[in-house]
């Protein structure tokens, strides 16, 4: 497998840039934030991502998707990336699809996925309970009620939670919030009475929600995947997530880091462009590289969710774990190198440096990553 | 089953019917590489048997052209054969400058006649190959270099002083670069000749490292006679081969930050501190090697997307500069880990427990890797020109 797009792909990443910068630039995030949008999102571009199918891109095609891949996924991802675009693609398309794909049976995927691909109903998934991602400790219990579940307990940091119609919701079964034993997913609805959605206005603009369950009532056929034994399916949705957004923050650091190189060629000091001054030429040099870096351990743990998604694990930590630190960096060295001006509200980087921010936290951070590629190599 | 898939078999059948069992454990040392040449003493049948048999396939050189000895494989195909070697843990049949560096160069810029007469003793490591690069006064800048070659007729005359000629008092040829025009700027004065390191006139001085070992030489060029014909590329056009070269040399020493066949740092620390808990015992150490891994599994990628993308005409021609730099910092830092891992028992300096210092004499040796081939400064300043194209100098 070679690790550079198909054509296919190529093009793909070509309409979705053109789009994108054409129709949800910075700007548009600026605008959202400035007249603190209900949503926080615009509900018209989300309908032109269904048009353009980006919404069923992990879809089967008999449920009327694209039945494409991840690599696809990762694609756009990147370019919602270089423009700080708030949409609930990845909520929505990616992590509900996949835990519908991979966790509910053909009747319900056949109810739901339409509807999905279409922009009518958007999915949102919840799992941490917590300030840090720590998907074992799940302690929100779901318990047997009649013929089907019990939903009480708390969920933070769901992306999209205040704008879902439907919720991927990670409960325990059984064992306790440490235990990867004992898990299990439930489809639950958004209007469910007993569910209180509390939006969190967060640094970056983007959406995010806290969930509070009082004794909210599912059916058994609400469950993904075996109950208890949920553990693989919401791994797998993570994976799918956690490279995602690895993605997203390539996206994030080559496009400030292309920003920063225009700003090193224009700035004048001291009579000359700044670029001019090896200091700054080769910290230039070495951001470069670890973006180069990064892109690589990206684009193979996409090719290696399609290949094989059950032994994705280390692939994805760490294409994470890579992009998230070489994200940071990027962010970091762009401020610093725009000088005063990165400080500004008007300039551009500094929304980049809070998207960055949310995005590593966002799945688990270069070091639950890089903890959990010692734990797979057994140190 | 695919072309690919064809190939992927007999290739795995043939290595385990050729590949002797001794060549199939890990290298444990500097002794167990097979460096070939007109000197070289096999240590042991296997490993004479393992490079013939290798040789004979064309596969010590796997993408050259089988005309001139090589195994005439494509791409995919070698990727193939070295992945099937890991998976069976095949040593390298040869190392060799001759295939890392000078045969590349040859294939580009060589005549026919010296194609068919260097390449196939280079696959069958018959002839090691050092190189004349570096001077006292030539680093960094190494184009200011001024080892003469004056036109006698007959003859180019060599006069002149090269350093850090790696393996030079074992090699038993030298590609070298000399000043053939002294009046011309520095680049456009500079040659490409290969000689015979027995000629009289050339003398050669291991120089001994903080390693206690002495991988470089000094070598001296006294009235040295070399045939006009071993003149690679045109006259005063030397600077190209060299710098072709070069983005050779760094890809191989960007090669060393490559995770396989090295010593993994975290079976190591787990040897030397044990687990608690199933996690290494030291939580601070276990958290820098972990990190450590992520940055190689990475640039192990990059390096794989890097020649995906070359192949596909996507790269840059100074991508080698970004690979050089980062493989080589990443290098140091895996032996500082594994000095860290290994604690008091690396630091061991004689004696067979340690056979004979291994360890803390590969950790210093890394701390060359940042120097040789354009050291990690002069890279930077490449990728920030060349690929960036930041302005000034």
């Amino acid at each position: 497998m070679s690790l550079i797009l198909s054509e296919e792909q190529a093009m793909l990443r070509d309409t979705a840039q053109s789009f994108l910068a054409e129709n949800a630039p910075v700007a548009h995030l600026r605008e959202l934030r400035d007249r603190h949008d209900a949503d926080g999102f615009s509900r018209s571009l989300w309908a032109t991502f269904a048009e353009l199918g980006f919404t069923g891109i992990l879809a089967p095609e008999a449920h009327g998707g694209l039945g494409l891949g991840h690599v696809e996924a990762g694609v756009v991802m990147e370019q919602i990336g270089r423009n700080l675009t708030p949409s609930p693609f990845l909520s929505s398309a990616l992590l509900t699809v996949t835990a519908l794909v991979r966790g509910a049976d053909e009747a319900r995927q056949a109810e739901w996925l339409p509807k999905i691909i279409s922009g009518e109903l958007i999915g949102a998934l919840a799992v941490d309970e917590g300030p840090k991602h720590r998907p074992p400790a799940v302690s929100l219990r779901a318990e047997r009620a009649g013929t089907g579940f019990r939903l009480n307990g708390v969920k933070s940091f769901v992306v999209d939670g205040h704008v879902a119609d439907l919720l991927v919701v990670a409960a325990r079964t059984g064992g306790a919030p440490v235990d990867q034993a004992g898990l299990t997913l439930f489809v639950v609805d958004a209007k469910a009475p007993g569910l209180t959605v509390e939006r969190t206005v967060m640094v970056d603009s983007h959406n995010a929600a806290r969930l509070r369950l009082e004794n909210v009532t599912v059916d058994a056929d609400a469950v993904l995947g075996q109950a208890d034994g949920g553990w693989t399916l919401l791994e797998g949705v993570l994976n799918v997530g956690r490279a995602a957004v690895a993605s997203e923050l390539v996206g994030v650091a080559d496009e400030v880091f292309g920003r920063t190189l225009s700003y090193l060629r224009e700035r004048k000091q001291f009579g000359r462009a700044i670029g001019e001054f090896q200091a700054l030429q080769h910290r230039a040099a070495h951001l470069y590289t670890e973006i180069e870096i990064a892109k690589a351990a990206v684009i193979n743990s996409l090719q290696t969710l399609d290949e094989s998604f059950e032994g994705a694990a280390a692939a994805v930590s760490v294409a994470k774990a890579k992009a998230g630190s070489v994200a940071s960096l990027a962010v970091q060295e762009a401020v610093q190198m725009h000088g005063g001006m990165g400080m500004t509200d008007e300039y551009d980087i500094g929304l980049y440096m809070k998207r960055d921010r949310v995005l590593n936290e966002l799945f688990g951070d270069p070091n639950y990553h890089a903890d959990k590629l010692a734990r797979l190599k057994g140190y | 089953m695919s072309d690919l898939q064809a190939f992927r078999h007999e290739t795995r059948a043939w290595l385990e019917a050729n590949c002797p069992a001794e060549m199939r454990e890990p290298v444990r040392s500097e002794g167990d590489v097979c460096w070939g040449g007109r000197r070289w003493t096999f240590q042991s049948q296997a490993q004479r048997q393992w490079l013939e048999r290798m040789a004979e396939a064309g596969w010590t050189a796997p993408e050259w052209p089988r005309a001139y000895g090589g195994g005439g494989l494509s791409r995919e195909e070698a990727k193939v054969l070295r992945a099937e070697m890991a998976k069976l843990g095949c040593r390298s049949p040869l190392n060799s400058f001759g295939i890392w560096m000078l045969g590349p160069a040859l294939l580009r810029y060589g005549t026919e006649d010296q194609k068919r007469a260097y390449l196939p003793p280079i696959v069958r490591g018959e002839i090691r190959w050092c190189q004349g690069y570096s001077e006292p006064n030539a680093g960094s800048d190494l184009a200011s270099l001024q080892t003469r070659a004056e036109d006698r007729g007959d003859h180019w005359l060599v006069n002149g002083q090269k350093i850090w000629t790696s393996y030079a008092d074992q090699a038993d040829w030298i590609f070298c670069l000399v000043r053939t025009d002294p009046a011309a700027p520095k680049h456009l004065g500079i040659s490409f000749i290969l000689f015979d390191m027995e000629s009289p006139g050339v003398s050669t001085r291991p120089i001994n490292l903080i390693s206690g070992k002495s991988p470089f030489c000094e070598t001296f060029f006294d009235n040295v006679q070399v045939p006009k014909s071993n003149l690679v590329g045109e006259l005063n056009r030397g600077w190209d081969v060299a710098k072709y070269l070069l983005t050779h040399e760094r890809e191989m020493i960007s090669g060393m930050g490559n995770l396989e066949g090295s010593p993994s740092i975290g079976a190591l620390a787990t040897r030397t501190l044990g687990l608690e808990g199933g996690f290494l015992a030291d939580p601070m150490l276990r958290g820098q090697i972990a990190a450590f891994d992520v940055d190689a599994i990475a640039f192990r990628l990059a390096m794989e997307r890097t020649g995906d993308m070359a192949k596909a005409r996507q790269a840059h021609p100074a991508a080698s500069s970004m690979l050089k730099y980062y493989g080589a910092e990443l290098n140091k830092r895996r032996f500082e880990l594994l000095m860290a891992a290994g604690g008091a028992d690396a630091l061991e300096w004689e004696g067979e427990r340690s056979r004979d210092g291994d360890l803390a004499r590969s950790w210093l040796r890394t701390k060359a890797n940042s120097i040789e081939g354009g050291t990690s400064e002069i890279q930077l300043n490449i990728v920030a020109k060349r690929i960036l194209e930041l302005p000034g100098g």
